[in-house]
């Protein structure tokens, strides 16, 4: 049988395809989470015109420059402001901050919890590889105590955020965390986050061979896979307390938490607080047509 | 709305803050900074009754990329600070700068450096307003001597802001924010009112292709134009391009859409500089001593005259050297240990003396200190 070549993929149209190749190592996770966003973006049925996706700095940074929508690669650690400001603005817009650990919540973790307690309207995707990865794999405030890395040489010396237990604890409606091996539940957890309204973060453990797990005894993209394929526990509802990452211990994933239903976001406050002044003189639009999708299958 | 025309009496921090909801503000990001705090406090009452949205940040990083993320959902947007809060926001204006958004930045001056004086005036900013943040990037920076120049300016702020996309600072001072005076406050008819310009159609749409004003048309979110905006350097498509002759292109036009300009931009004020042998250099509060030490000097026969530097950057090089060839010496007074002096300097290129009057910060120059540097002059 002659070989068929296939020079395009089923969700290229939401590629910006001329700037293929991308930037990311053989082995890395992000493309597989960047597969699962876009499956979960069309699963959730929303108008990608629609979706505004903001990022900070770093591997996972680089994601919206490769997306034929409205895009934004901010500074390191602000894409949530920008994406506050932004979301604020337009209220009837979907803002999905799709970005790295480090950017998040190492230089950016008070952008983080603040958002979270505020409750602003956004969706984030939280690429976590344990690591810097495009600065050469230094230590970061997710890096596994005893790690090697660049800059922890003789093992890491000091505890990671949990970062379930971060978003919960600072006041997130939506927790999930997934890793880039389990793509289809990922893309299910995605397409429901993006009908809940909210502060909704979804962490995504990722694979960084090239600077941490060669570091780590898991030189090969699909070391770190198995990690994941034989330490992950899907248990949905745990609590985020009980989801710190050790090494050598269970890995529980799955959706921590989903309170949206009834709680008011900053941006319909703020936005009632002028509909108080100016009545029907102002026409909002918040995002419309929110529903519950399917149940993410076990 | 917006207040009615009329006479006002308020403060230059609440005038900055009407003239910026007479421009069209809607959104403001801020966190709690002495000696600009009663702004923010204006902009959180009044901005919801005009239709707008106040949010006070966790800090002024955060404060100024909400108001870049609010200016590409397409609102007006502004944020102010003082010293410390306005060195944090240095990284995101150039951020602002690379990505052309357009926003207003009031930077209530306070003597510093670090902590310094809260309470008191200061001018030391003047610098850093320029060249804070790093790499090459040209800003706008105005600079209010009245309440009623607050309102005036902060209106004009915005203009340049849209019009130029580009940062623009309002570069007040301590005692200009707390100084309560007289504002008229005009008809909308009367005022020009400065737009961003959309791009005219979506086919072959290029992000970053500026027109010959060297000043591209900035696309709105959410309407299909797909396009990236990138801290990154950049090619006309908004695609990252790490390659030193799309940097030169980029950087050149950054700051070329604001040098070809500067005529336009630059406003400057001159008082009794028509037959001036010597003329008194400064900005903000430090401007009215200034006045009245030129009416003691004129009173004594002194031909002195004064510059008000209402347009700080792009420094108005061009005024300052054709004055040289009429003045004998320029006194640079300034509340600070020579900033804009370096300027004035470079701009009079020897042609005439100049002279740095400064303050470390606290107190505004008194009339009689100023004279005694004209009679010194003379």
């Amino acid at each position: 049988m002659p070989m068929e070549f296939v020079d395009h993929h089923i969700r290229d149209k939401y590629l910006k395809v001329d700037r293929l190749p991308h930037i990311w190592c053989p082995g890395c996770g992000i493309g597989s989470i960047l597969n699962a966003f876009l499956l979960g973006m069309e699963k959730a049925e929303v108008d990608p015109d629609q979706v505004i996706v903001v990022s900070g700095i770093g591997c996972t940074g680089r994601v919206p420059g490769y997306l034929n929508m409205d895009t934004f690669h901010t500074t390191h650690g602000r894409a949530i402001p920008f994406a506050v400001g932004l979301k604020l603005a337009r209220p009837d817009m979907h803002v999905v901050v799709f970005s790295g650990d480090g950017d998040l919540v190492t230089i950016g973790g008070n952008h983080f919890i603040h958002a979270a307690r505020r409750n602003n309207d956004l969706l984030v995707i939280l690429v976590n590889n344990f690591n810097y990865g495009m600065t050469g794999g230094q230590v970061g405030a997710t890096t596994p105590t005893g790690a090697i890395t660049t800059t922890t040489p003789y093992g890491n010396l000091e505890r990671p955020f949990n970062i379930p237990y971060l978003a919960a604890a600072a006041g997130a409606v939506y927790v999930a965390r997934w890793t880039s091996l389990h793509v289809r539940r990922l893309a299910w957890s995605i397409a429901e986050a993006f009908h809940r309204k909210g502060f909704r973060v979804i962490e995504v453990l990722s694979q960084c061979p090239t600077t941490f797990g060669r570091r780590n005894k898991m030189p090969e993209g699909i070391d770190m896979l198995r990690w994941y394929r034989d330490n992950c526990v899907i248990q949905h509802y745990a609590d985020p307390k009980d989801a710190e990452i050790v090494p050598g211990r269970k890995i529980i994933i799955g959706k921590f938490i989903d309170i949206t239903d009834g709680v008011e976001t900053f941006e319909e406050k703020a936005w009632n607080l002028v509909r108080k002044f100016l009545g029907d003189r102002i026409e909002i639009p918040f995002r419309k047509g929110l529903r519950c999708p399917k149940e993410i299958p076990g | 709305m917006s207040l009615s025309p009329g006479i006002y009496f308020m403060s230059g921090n609440s005038a900055v803050a009407e003239g910026a909801i007479f421009a069209g503000c809607r959104f403001f990001a801020g966190y709690p900074i002495t000696p600009s705090s009663e702004l923010a406090e204006r902009m959180a009452a009044r901005l919801p009754r005009v239709g707008g949205i106040f949010i006070q940040m966790e800090d002024e990083i955060g404060s100024i990329m909400a108001i870049i993320g609010a200016s590409w959902g397409g609102l007006k947007a502004m944020t102010a600070t003082s010293g410390p809060g306005f060195s944090l926001m240095q990284e995101s204006i150039g951020f602002a700068a690379i990505t052309e958004t357009p926003i207003v930045i009031c930077d209530v001056q306070r003597a510093g450096p670090s902590t310094g004086m809260p309470t008191y005036v200061g001018q030391g900013d003047v610098m850093q307003a320029k060249w804070g943040s790093h790499g090459p990037y040209e800003i706008i920076a105005v600079s209010p001597s009245s309440v009623q120049e607050c309102f005036d300016l902060t209106i004009r702020a915005f203009n340049l802001a849209e019009k130029y996309r580009v940062p623009v600072i309002i570069l007040m001072d301590e005692r200009l924010s707390h100084l309560y005076e007289k504002v008229r406050v005009p008809r909308k008819e009367d005022v020009i009112i400065v737009n961003r310009k959309l791009p005219k159609s979506k086919k072959n749409f290029l992000p970053y292709l500026a027109d010959a004003d060297l000043i591209p048309p900035m696309p709105p979110i959410g309407e299909g134009y797909h396009f990236h905006v990138t801290g990154l350097t950049h090619d006309e498509r908004g695609y990252p391009k790490i390659d030193p002759e799309v940097q030169d292109r980029l950087v050149r036009r950054l700051c070329d859409k604001i040098r070809y300009h500067a005529d336009e931009i630059i406003d400057i004020q001159t008082y009794m500089m028509d037959n001036a042998k010597i003329a008194v250099v400064a900005f903000g509060s430090v401007v009215r001593p200034a006045i009245k030490a030129i009416k003691l000097a004129r009173s004594k026969g002194i031909k002195a005259g004064l510059i008000n530097l209402r347009t700080i950057w792009p420094f108005p090089e061009k005024i300052i050297r054709e004055y040289a060839e009429k003045v004998h010496t320029f006194i640079v007074a300034e509340i600070n240990y020579g900033q804009i002096v370096h300027k004035v300097r470079e701009s009079v290129n020897g042609k005439a003396k100049v002279v740095l009057l400064p303050k470390m910060g606290g107190a505004i120059h008194t009339p009689e200190e100023i004279l005694n540097e004209i009679m010194e002059a003379r």
